[in-house]
């Protein structure tokens, strides 16, 4: 019997709250975080809205040797991180150095950075490029800059799955656990809102065009066309179940079980893979379909994508056979950054006993879907599924369970 | 010929280029304090090195910029290169960054 792994510490920055206590706040009464860009001017680009995180002042949260060298979401991972780890009531320097490791997912890197250093290129020439474009916007850059931050030097890596990656870090986060190091900092959080990120994420296709907030992000609607993309994430601390429990942490609860597949080739007779990936996860956390308790839906917006998605959930669970929500029609897609702020979610809905809501979409009856809209609904959650898919046919699902504690803590704010 | 460079001319460019420790005092006595010890590693360095390139319009020696481990060692560098007057193209070290830029993206 491998070792149990759990959650003992959030960090959470989101589109629609900034530190835990913000986000689930936010998240219960509905409140979204998407809007208009506003951090570059989006008249003439096809997509015009964005889940962006308000009111972050890196240098407020930040040693200043660290600005020069590093983008906004490596900025806000490593402040998130330390949240997640002043939660769990860790301090890495009074731990062994090789007892911690790092590994987070990452869809695109620190594209900001990246083109303020490409436009020096070609404006001013190569000498006038910053030395820290040589790691600053590359895919570990988050793993690297949280392990040097906190002296991590256990197993470390990144995973890049697109949005399925937020989950895969988690996956190998546990595995590297059960391995034998006590303590892994995983999650992920993506943020690039600047025009060259935003170009890039364009060329899917995929991106909504709407431009009333309320209207652009529909998944499973009739009206679904696409969707609205976000920043930020979650950055989450887990620990070896008996490691935890031996220093008296707060466990939020278990990451019990994980699947993944990859879709046939586009074209194929065969089954899209996420009904596999469930299926998988189920069976790796040893529980049946009427044990899970709610969804955390991948929720594309894409109505072949949301089609797949709610067959898939009819074929396991039946016919609105679970509660499903989608938390993520408030911040927006956030790539490999929106997988891991769903389980910190579904964490908080354990602790709290309560489903946070799917807002301003409607779903088409015949996907059989019981989406909980509108207000959050009250249910004793236990074990919850999160599912996660990315570009080109990732498909990865995660069953995280709660162990209904009566010495459960009161939310703690560790943000702003 | 450029006017000399001085400790504060060096304090503006790592301030600038890779702020500072907060565990560190720069205006207190750094002449002979290690880099290393001031909190520049390695990639610091480069950039600190690129800046006064591009101020002073020369074109330092990488190997060189490596061994120059205090600020003493660097100003003395620096205002050598200064007044040999080496000057024009941009050193190796923006090459190699160059090479890291274009592989972006893959």
């Amino acid at each position: 019997m491998s070792a149990s792994v759990v959650v003992t510490g959030l960090g959470i920055a989101s589109p629609n709250g900034l530190g835990t206590k913000d986000y689930w706040s936010a998240t219960l009464r509905g409140k979204s975080g998407i809007g208009r860009i506003t951090r570059f001017d989006p008249t003439g680009y096809p997509a015009q809205l964005a889940g962006e995180i308000q009111g972050f002042e890196a240098k407020k949260h930040l040693p200043q040797r660290l600005l020069p060298q590093t983008d906004r979401m490596t900025r806000l991972a490593l402040v998130a991180a330390d949240w997640a780890l002043e939660d769990a009531g860790v301090k890495p320097d009074t731990l062994s150095e090789f007892d911690m490791g790092v590994v987070t997912a990452s869809s695109s890197g620190g594209f900001e950075f990246g083109q303020n250093e490409l436009q020096k290129l070609w404006s001013q020439g190569s000498q006038h490029v910053s030395a820290y474009q040589s790691f600053a916007w590359f895919y570990a850059v988050n793993s690297g800059q949280i392990s040097i931050r906190n002296g991590m030097k256990g197993p470390s890596g990144v995973v890049v799955s697109d949005q399925a990656g937020g989950l895969d870090a988690l996956a190998q986060a546990r595995r590297q656990i059960r391995k034998g190091t006590p303590l892994i900092v995983s999650g992920s959080i993506d943020a690039s809102i600047c025009t060259w990120g935003w170009v890039a994420q364009g060329a899917s296709g995929r991106l909504s065009t709407g431009t009333d907030p309320e209207r652009a992000y529909l998944p499973f609607d009739a009206d679904a066309s696409g969707f609205v993309p976000g920043e930020g994430g979650a950055i989450l601390i887990l620990e070896n179940e008996s490691a935890a429990r031996k220093r008296g942490a707060k466990v939020y609860g278990e990451i019990a079980g994980y699947g993944a597949t990859i879709d046939p080739k586009p074209g194929s007779d065969r089954a899209p893979g996420l009904r596999k990936a469930i299926e998988l996860a189920l069976a790796d956390a040893g529980v049946g379909p009427r044990d899970v308790d709610v969804v955390f839906a991948d929720a594309a917006a894409i109505p072949e994508l949301d089609r797949i998605e709610s067959e898939a959930l009819v074929q396991v669970f039946g016919p609105r056979g679970v509660p499903v929500t989608a938390p993520k029609t408030m911040t927006g897609r956030l790539y490999s950054g929106a997988a891991p702020l769903d389980v910190a979610t579904a964490l908080l809905a354990i602790q709290e006993g309560l489903i946070p809501p799917t807002v301003h979409t409607a779903a088409i009856s015949d996907y059989q879907l019981d989406l909980v809209t509108g207000e959050p609904r009250r249910a004793n959650v236990r074990t919850a599924l999160v599912l996660a898919r990315g570009y080109h046919g990732f498909n990865s699902a995660l069953v995280v369970r709660g162990f209904h504690e009566s010495s459960n803590n009161q939310l703690q704010n560790t943000g702003s | 010929m450029s006017k000399e460079f001085t400790l504060e001319d060096l304090k503006r460019v790592l301030l600038a280029g890779a702020g500072a420790d907060e565990n560190v005092d720069l205006d207190g006595d750094i002449l002979d304090t290690d880099f290393a010890d001031l909190g520049y590693e390695s990639v610091a360095m480069l950039e600190t090195g690129r800046r006064i390139e591009i101020e002073r319009r020369i074109s330092l020696d990488d190997g060189a910029l490596a061994e120059a481990r205090t600020p003493r060692e660097l100003l003395s560098l620096v205002n050598q290169y200064r007044s040999a007057g080496h000057s024009g193209h941009a050193g190796h070290a923006a090459h190699a960054v160059h090479a890291s830029a274009a592989g972006m993206g893959t």
